[in-house]
């Protein structure tokens, strides 16, 4: 233990140990409503995975149908110039001072129906299907991106957290307490010296001057 | 293929070191992409690439099932970003 036994560090590590008592307090707040936003991210995570997923197979299955009943060339030539544009718009929210992202989705075409980027002259109404899924189970995914994302950053806030509150819990607060009762210990033990000295020096000088001696 | 029409841009790889290049190329500093949408198939080769930006706010690398359908490394993402913050897995 390396502290000086001083009337100043005591009343120093006193205001410390305040400090952070107060701090894992609130701390601790924090880290249990992370954990409560989290668990309920965790369970939207889940929910929407698995629609994106059955969502995304049945696309994919009926692309798989489209691209039977078409040529190679006609599919890859219907899909190959996109009319429809997307852009992504990025802001942030503040979840218990974690900033998590929200995603603001623009099409440059507000019709949805007009996802088509092909006449329906020559391809097959399979295309127009899948296309259709594919659309569908897109909002899913930029919903899933957003649950996701917010889920990863809030994983590791509630990791950096927990640490911090151990730290402090198990490693600073009883460190800072041993502390301060080493310190009052031993400025009892100085008292208590101080005061034999003065007496055994009363003692010394009653003898001195009256030859004054206890029986 | 038919995310195209969708209007996003789509980047076709072959094999492991081509996807590699790719994905270092789409998070460039000075890319602007906020969500990265990856198959799964290709999560084994870019596992690592993916883990750098787990604790940055953008971009959002998320998984998705390729023609194969599901695959489980999702899941598995799911469940270690729950024990990272719970420090056990309670799914």
């Amino acid at each position: 233990m390396a502290v000086t036994p001083t009337r100043m560090v005591l009343n120093k590590l006193k205001n410390r140990l305040k400090t952070a008592t107060r701090g894992h307090k609130l701390l601790k707040d924090k880290r249990d409503e992370l954990m409560r936003q989290f668990l309920e991210v965790v369970r939207k995570n889940k929910e929407l995975r698995a629609r994106v997923e059955q969502g995304l197979t049945d696309a994919f299955s009926a692309m798989t149908v489209a691209s039977a009943l078409m040529s190679r060339e006609m599919l890859e030539q219907a899909l190959l110039y996109p009319r429809q544009s997307v852009e992504l718009g990025m802001g942030y929210k503040n979840v218990m001072s974690v900033k998590v992202p929200v995603y603001e989705f623009k099409t440059r075409d507000t019709d949805p129906a007009d996802i088509y980027p092909y006449g329906f002259a020559h391809t097959s109404g399979e295309l127009d299907d899948a296309l259709h899924k594919l659309a569908l189970v897109f909002e899913d995914m930029l919903e899933l991106a957003q649950i996701e994302k917010t889920m990863q950053l809030l994983a590791q806030d509630i990791e950096k957290t927990r640490r911090r509150v151990n730290a402090l819990e198990y490693v600073m607060i009883p460190e800072m307490q041993a502390n301060i009762k080493y310190i009052s210990m031993k400025l009892e033990e100085n008292d208590l010296a101080t005061k034999v000295r003065l007496m055994k020096v009363k003692d010394m000088v009653l003898e001195k001057a009256h030859d004054f001696r206890y029986p | 293929m038919g995310f195209k029409a969708l209007g996003l841009e789509v980047f076709p790889v072959m094999g492991a070191e081509d996807a590699r290049s790719t994905f270092r190329q789409l998070t460039r500093a000075g890319e602007s992409y906020a969500i990265i949408y990856v198959e799964e198939n290709l999560a084994e080769v870019l596992g690592s690439e993916i883990d750098k930006f787990k604790d940055v706010p953008s971009p959002a690398v998320i998984l998705i099932p390729g023609r194969e359908g599901p695959l489980g490394y999702a899941q598995a993402a799911l469940k270690a970003a729950v024990e990272r913050a719970v420090g056990s897995d309670i799914l």
